[in-house]
């Protein structure tokens, strides 16, 4: 296989039919991330978080009005009763999830046409990486449309910069403080939780450990890394960190909705100890320089190095390339360019043939690469990703999507693609002829027997399905 | 999950319609201006034109076939048509067809084509020329100018086949649910992934329990259900008049015998479907399956044959009845005893011979014009086959 295929296709996002193989493959790797557009028109053409945290809010307000149980609060006014206002309610309950599909499948659409168009494949392979890293699942009501902001917003700005960077961007950010309930984590002994108390407020504000845990577990140090403690003490010092416009409480500071607030009054006072340190600033500060040393901790460095190899190499990936590349990052000071440096220029990740089975996402968007598509039917990709096992988004927990074959490979799994790809393939078939573009999709690495069996196929349409999920295709 | 005000029909010619999206057709605009109906079945793969209608009167067909000359017991005896051909036992309701001078065949019949790749021999088989992809339009689109104004015609699948495509307005109309992965391309997965120890053993998984639970139907997903849905269509007066029907799974290679009778079976229920759902109509209706070429007169080491020149194309529909192909194997027979590369049946009888009588017949067109207009690439004299 040479190094040029191997960048297309187990660096990028898969070879397009018009695809030059790039001369100097490493440069044009570790070249695409400051040519990278963190940006693009198609993105800042969709509504943001700000926008996503209002409709939210009008939408909680139009429950409450509805009384619907566990939003409705004590002290609300009846709700409305009888048939007229049952289809007054499911007429709204329509409105709603035609706008909650309409957001989510322009952002799909975004991201895909991202991927199938992009002059950097390998930056657009690092958004998904880091997207996935801090996943947040789509199917909660206040995260239903938060998935694309969050990667738009917080994750690609960051992506050739610090990790300290985009971990706090993604800690600050709307879709991931709802989806980890960090927005109402109130300290007990801050200047709110102590009014409450004097008043004998019916429901005493109190922390919120969720987001402290997942950041110490699943962004940062990894699992048996942490202890309780230090649960409780990032959560102390977080406590505070909010959205804008969501939280009604006393003694907020007003802000725009969507917008990150640090809420002095609801901060936690003290100093905690995380990780064996002690942080003693106060407010806001606090919690800043604990993600800050986190993110340079040494074993988050050996655990983000460990993922990313697992991403791009193979699913246990060579110890000695996963020091190494930790040990670039904190040399660095924790700079993600320097841990995909010393990726890209380690030999083992250009050796091993197609060690990757592909998630059905990179199987998706490099088959329809592979094609020449470069766009699709935002509701036809939603389906087929939903049927392949991988719906964008919602991979219905923080730690995201596995990242191995034991996850992907899978007797129905492997049916679903060749279904998916019989589907995508047969509109295409008249255009294009198989047994020329296979070789060119696949440079070094097409078998004899793949190309024999698309050449002997019945159909146009068949050996286009068959190039789709041959083995050498359905990994990289 | 779809805007109902979104136009149908532009969804369908665009292809779009993947997915579970189940669709009433509504495809009529205006009445037809003609009553009559052609629907053409593209039998993508090759099928064996000696299995389908063998030459029994050949006495050289037992000695070169071996053991593939004789459909196995479980089919039944061969369904004699003339003194010299009979028809494969599972095209029962076609021999019956065929009895009541409803049916006919043209064998070693063949497109200009003479390599052995299907994708090419396809293109030429819908594009009516003599080269791959020398032409962008397929030649029933060029015969439609031709005709009566009627409602586009319709390609019974997910997407538009080359036949259609061109100029002229078309359109496509995939039932409810389409047809999962055929079971042609499951087969060449399978043998696709025989030495890759990871994706062969969870392909054998996926097969098993497929299985088990019944949803394997052994073809390219229900053709009986594509044949209903076309006579649907056509049957409505103000429907339109021309319907394309794919049917893949042809490609014999290995265990023919059974294969083949399941696939022939498939084509003689889609045939019997059209005359049931057609009623009426079928009286004025033209039924055409033809393939990309035929398979070697030869069994191979597998059961099977391999990719050939001659096969057979097999015409229904009332409007048969009393013309010059009624109850008739067309075409010259040119005999096993000399084969073409020594290996495949002869052919004798150009496809767009066919093609080009056929729908000057059923439409009542001077058969030149439409060798001009529609096969110049390929022309070949027309082959009467409907009453004049």
């Amino acid at each position: 296989m040479s190094l040029a295929a191997i960048a297309l296709n187990r660096f990028g996002l898969g070879a397009r039919p018009g695809d030059a193989a790039p001369a100097d493959p490493r440069g044009w790797l570790l070249g695409q991330i400051s040519r990278f557009d963190p940006r693009p028109a198609v993105i800042t053409a969709l509504p943001d978080a700000a926008a996503m945290t209002l409709q939210y809010r009008q939408n909680l307000a139009q429950l409450r009005r509805q009384g619907v149980v566990g939003i409705r609060r004590p002290g609300d006014p009846e709700p409305p009763k009888g048939p007229g206002a049952e289809a007054m309610a499911n007429q709204a309950q329509r409105e709603r999830r035609q706008a909650f599909a309409q957001a989510y499948g322009g952002q799909v659409n975004a991201r895909l046409a991202l991927s199938l168009t992009t002059a950097t494949p390998f930056a657009e392979r690092l958004v998904h990486f880091w997207a996935n890293h801090f996943a947040i699942s789509t199917d909660k009501l206040a995260t239903a449309t938060m998935g694309g902001p969050l990667e738009f917003e917080a994750i690609r700005p960051h992506i050739g910069g610090r990790f300290a960077d985009m971990l706090l961007a993604v800690t600050r950010h709307p879709g991931m403080q709802f989806y980890l309930d960090q927005a109402q984590s109130i300290g007990p002994n801050s200047l709110l939780g102590e009014a409450a108390r004097r008043r004998n407020a019916p429901r005493q504000p109190g922390l919120n450990e969720n987001l402290a845990r997942e950041i110490l577990e699943l962004h940062t140090l990894g699992a048996g890394n942490y202890t309780q403690a230090d649960v409780a003490g990032l959560a102390r010092a977080l406590t505070g960190w909010s959205i804008g416009g969501f939280v009604r409480r006393p003694l907020g500071v007003a802000a725009p909705d969507g917008q990150f607030v640090f809420q002095p009054n609801w901060h936690e006072p003290g100093s905690v100890t995380v990780a064996g340190r002690p942080y003693r600033q106060n407010g806001e500060a606090q919690a800043l320089a604990i993600l800050n040393d986190l993110a340079l901790n040494p074993l988050s460095a050996r655990r983000l190095a460990l993922k990313l190899a697992r991403h791009f190499v193979a699913d246990a990936p060579p110890p000695a390339l996963v020091d190494r590349m930790a040990a670039a990052y904190l040399a660095s000071g924790g700079q993600l360019l320097a841990l995909y440096r010393a990726l890209v220029e380690a030999p083992e990740a250009w050796a091993t043939p197609l060690a990757k089975f592909k998630t059905p996402w990179d199987w998706l968007v490099s088959s329809l690469r592979a094609l020449g598509r470069e766009n699709v039917p935002p509701l036809q990709a939603i389906g087929a990703l939903r049927e392949l096992g991988q719906p964008v988004w919602r991979p219905g927990s923080p730690a995201g999507w596995e990242d191995d074959a034991a996850r992907w490979a899978a007797p129905d799994a492997l049916l679903r693609r060749v279904e998916v790809a019989s589907r995508i393939a047969a509109p295409l078939a008249a255009s294009i002829d198989a047994r020329s573009l296979a070789p060119r999709i696949l440079p070094g690495t097409l078998s004899p027997a793949t190309a024999s069996a698309i050449a002997r196929a019945e159909s146009p349409a068949e050996g286009l399905a068959l190039l789709l999920v041959a083995p050498e295709f359905l990994r990289r | 999950m779809i805007d109902p005000k979104i136009n149908r029909r532009s969804l369908l010619a665009r292809g779009a319609l993947i997915g579970g999206f189940a669709l009433t057709p509504q495809l009529a605009l205006a009445a037809a201006g003609t009553d009559q109906r052609l629907v053409f079945i593209i039998l993508r793969g090759a099928m064996d034109g000696l299995a389908a209608i063998p030459p029994i009167g050949d006495a050289r067909l037992n000695p070169l076939r071996g053991g593939l000359a004789q459909p196995p017991e479980q089919f039944g005896p061969m369904l004699k048509l003339t003194s010299d051909f009979a028809a494969h036992p599972a095209l029962k309701g076609f021999a019956g067809l065929f009895a009541a001078g409803e049916a006919s065949v043209v064998h070693a019949i063949a497109s200009p084509y003479r390599e052995r790749s299907h994708f090419d021999a396809q293109n030429i088989l819908e594009t009516g020329s003599n080269a791959a992809y020398a032409l962008k339009d397929g030649w029933l689109n060029r015969l439609l100018p031709l005709l009566p104004a009627a409602p586009p015609p319709v390609a019974i699948a997910a997407t538009l086949p080359a036949l259609l495509r061109g100029a002229a307005p078309t359109t496509n109309f995939a039932p409810s649910r389409l047809p999962d992965a055929s079971a042609s391309l499951k087969a060449r997965v399978a043998a696709l992934y025989e030495n890759d120890a990871l994706l062969h053993r969870l392909w054998s998984e996926a097969m098993a329990t497929e299985m088990m639970a019944g949803t394997n139907d052994g073809g390219t997903g229900n053709p009986q259900g594509l044949a209903a849905s076309a006579a649907r269509l056509l049957a409505d007066p103000a429907g339109p008049r021309i319907a394309v029907l794919d049917l893949g799974g042809w490609d014999t290679h290995a265990g023919q015998a059974l294969r083949l009778g399941n696939q022939l079976r498939q084509l003689d229920g889609v045939i019997t479907t059209l005359k049931t759902g057609l009623g009426p109509a079928w009286a004025n209706t033209l039924v055409i399956a033809a393939t990309e070429f035929g398979r070697t007169v030869a069994a191979n080491g597998t059961g099977g044959t391999d990719h050939g020149t001659a096969s057979a194309a097999l015409l229904a529909g009332g409007q048969l009845k009393g013309g010059p192909a009624a109850g008739r194997v067309l075409g010259d027979w040119p005999g096993l005893s000399r084969l073409f590369d020594d290996r495949d049946l002869m052919p004798t009888t150009s496809l767009n011979s066919l093609f080009a009588g056929a729908a000057a017949g059923l439409f009542g067109l001077d058969p030149a014009l439409v060798s001009r207009r529609v096969f110049s690439a390929a022309p070949a004299a027309p082959l009467a086959v409907v009453k004049a």
